[in-house]
């Protein structure tokens, strides 16, 4: 009794004070992003002002805004799909091969997860001019699966495990063909693993900055992350609460899908090698 | 991979084809995987090898072969050497505060306690966000006029109104502020990781360690650290090397500067890459990154097998 209550003081003692800290800028952007323009600067006013979507509807109407929201949204969505046929197979096979063979090929795939796109930015610069995808978001839509996909394969693989093959072989006795009890039962119960991958790696290519920049030139191609920096700071647009209503808007519904599907990521993450 | 035996008359060799037929079958679902990462991450890699020992420029696109130049040139480079020394400050002074934050966050999140959904949802903020924005974020809580932390900091009487400290201004408090956004952004991956390991350790071992007497402090470096160490390694390893080659900190919040006090081997490799169009010297620069990663692939697969063993 009294052991449990200890802990509970020290689960609040410690997370508590963390989640301040970690929260804190969220909560000081979403501050700034309801100030009126005026008001920013004044050291008098920071906690006191009269709270405005000015800001909002100025990043709406007169920024490249939701242009850059639709760019990564249709990045995102196209790689999603990429990856999904080229991971789904893969880890799947990946998951029932066993011995050395398919243990080392996992990881192999893993591990070219770690190489950076600082390290492939510039030979893959020259490969887009050559094959004249400059300034085109079939640039990035081609690039990233080099990352996504390694990724996808791990999570999968990790997912794929956790069903027992018992399952399949009664799929097979029934007179099921291998292809057959993939599409038949390994993949309807594997839906929440497969949603897990869609999120992660949609959110993978949302926060994918290095690529981003170096292909994109032109203001209407440019990605959130790219799009932001560029033309709100470097550009004479300087608004802060528009900024910051930038930042907020496409972070708090990724946290919630995170913190939502945090489980499962964990499961599949850690699932394809520490099981 | 997969070796295709030929369908025979007899019973037996059919049979035989069939289990090979597994292993064809399994070569063909993982042969798009491979292909792909091999087009994409195997070549352009050994594209940047080949580049790093040409004078590539972004306006001509073919080089002419220059040997060990680029190499020689940037280790001559006063610049070049302190991005080297400012990326080992950046990655090991980060991911050392990581490791303890994580680690305390970790083990004060494993257990269920009312509020943790929401409290995990805090935690978890700086890493769902897109860094490249919430850097920007940064920016401004840095900003010399507007400054929160100076704000907060001049309430508290721990700096003087009339000489604000200025944030990404000065060499020393630049360095210290990237630091601080990078480890702000990657402990709740390293908690996540961790929790993991915590959580994988069954509750026998817990049990056991308890009717041995073991409690508390012992019980926690003698029974679960142990444990969970091979996973908690995986996850700092992750941390320095996307620590070690991130560009979107440093770039964004100060790109480097003031005088080169914040260059890092990425920024510097950009700038000298696409900003002054020298790919063959700026491959040379990113090609200094190799021993990082070839140190943490050595190092994961070395404690991934032990992990397993556990």
């Amino acid at each position: 009794m009294t052991s449990g209550w200890r802990h509970k003081a020290f689960s609040y003692g410690v997370v508590i004070p963390f989640a301040i800290v970690l929260a804190f800028p969220f909560v000081w952007m979403a501050v700034t992003s309801f100030k009126p323009e005026a008001q920013v600067y004044d050291p008098t006013k920071v906690w006191t002002f009269h709270p405005t979507l000015a800001s909002y509807s100025f990043l709406f109407h007169h920024t490249g805004y939701l242009r850059w929201l639709r760019n990564s949204s249709f990045v995102g969505l196209m790689v999603v799909l990429i990856t999904l046929a080229v991971a789904l197979p893969a880890g799947y096979a990946l998951a029932r091969l066993s011995g050395r063979v398919g243990r080392s090929l996992g990881v192999g795939i893993f591990l070219t997860y770690l190489v950076p796109p600082t390290l492939l930015f510039l030979p893959l610069s020259r490969v887009i001019s050559k094959l004249h995808l400059e300034d085109r978001l079939w640039a990035l839509i081609l690039v990233y699966p080099s990352f996504t996909i390694p990724f996808a394969v791990w999570l999968l693989m990790g997912f794929f495990k956790t069903i027992p093959q018992e399952l399949e072989d009664a799929a097979l006795m029934d007179g099921c063909s291998r292809l057959g009890s993939l599409v038949r039962i390994v993949f309807p119960i594997s839906i929440p693993g497969i949603l897990t991958v869609v999120i992660f790696t949609f959110s993978l290519v949302v926060n994918e900055f290095v690529y981003a920049i170096t292909f994109i030139s032109s203001s209407t191609n440019r990605t959130l992350t790219v799009g932001v920096p560029t033309d709100l700071i470097r550009g004479d647009l300087f608004n802060w609460p528009g900024i910051m209503a930038a930042i907020l808007i496409p972070s708090i519904p990724l946290a919630l899908v995170y913190n939502a599907f945090l489980n499962r990521f964990i499961a599949g993450f850690t699932g394809g090698a520490f099981r | 991979m997969a070796v295709m035996a030929a369908p025979g008359g007899s019973r037996k060799i059919r049979l035989r084809y069939l289990a090979e037929r597994r292993g064809f079958l399994a070569a063909l679902l993982i042969s798009p995987a491979v292909l792909f990462i091999g087009v994409l991450v195997g070549a352009p890699l050994v594209l940047a090898i080949y580049l790093s020992f040409t004078d590539a420029t972004a306006g001509s696109l073919s080089g002419k072969w220059v040997g060990l130049a680029n190499f020689r040139q940037e280790l001559s480079d006063p610049i070049f050497r302190g991005a080297v020394w400012h990326t080992f400050l950046f990655t090991v002074i980060s991911q050392a505060v990581v490791i303890i934050c994580a680690g305390l966050l970790a083990h004060a999140l494993v257990r269920s306690f009312r509020g943790r959904w929401l409290l995990r949802f805090f935690v978890l903020l700086p890493w769902a966000a897109p860094v490249a924005l919430t850097a920007i974020g940064f920016l401004w809580f840095y900003d010399p006029q507007a400054s929160i932390f100076n704000w907060f900091l001049i309430h508290l009487h721990l700096v003087s109104s009339t000489n604000p400290p200025t944030w990404l201004g000065t060499p020393r408090a630049a360095m210290s502020s990237i630091i601080t956004v990078q480890a702000w952004r990657t402990i709740p991956f390293a908690t996540v990781i961790f929790l993991a390991g915590i959580s994988s350790i069954p509750q026998e071992v817990d049990d056991a360690a308890a009717m041995d007497g073991a409690t508390g402090l012992k019980k926690f470096w003698y029974v679960s650290l142990p444990l969970q160490l091979p996973i908690a390694i995986v996850a700092v390893l992750f941390g320095i090397v996307f620590t070690a080659t991130d560009m979107v900190v440093p770039y964004i919040l100060t790109n480097g500067g003031p005088f080169n006090s914040t260059q890092v081997l990425t920024t510097w490799a950009f700038q000298t890459g696409i900003n002054s169009g020298n790919i063959g010297e700026g491959a040379a620069i990113a090609l200094f990154m190799l021993p990082v990663l070839a140190f943490v692939v050595v190092g994961m697969l070395f404690f991934a097998r032990r992990a397993e063993v556990t």
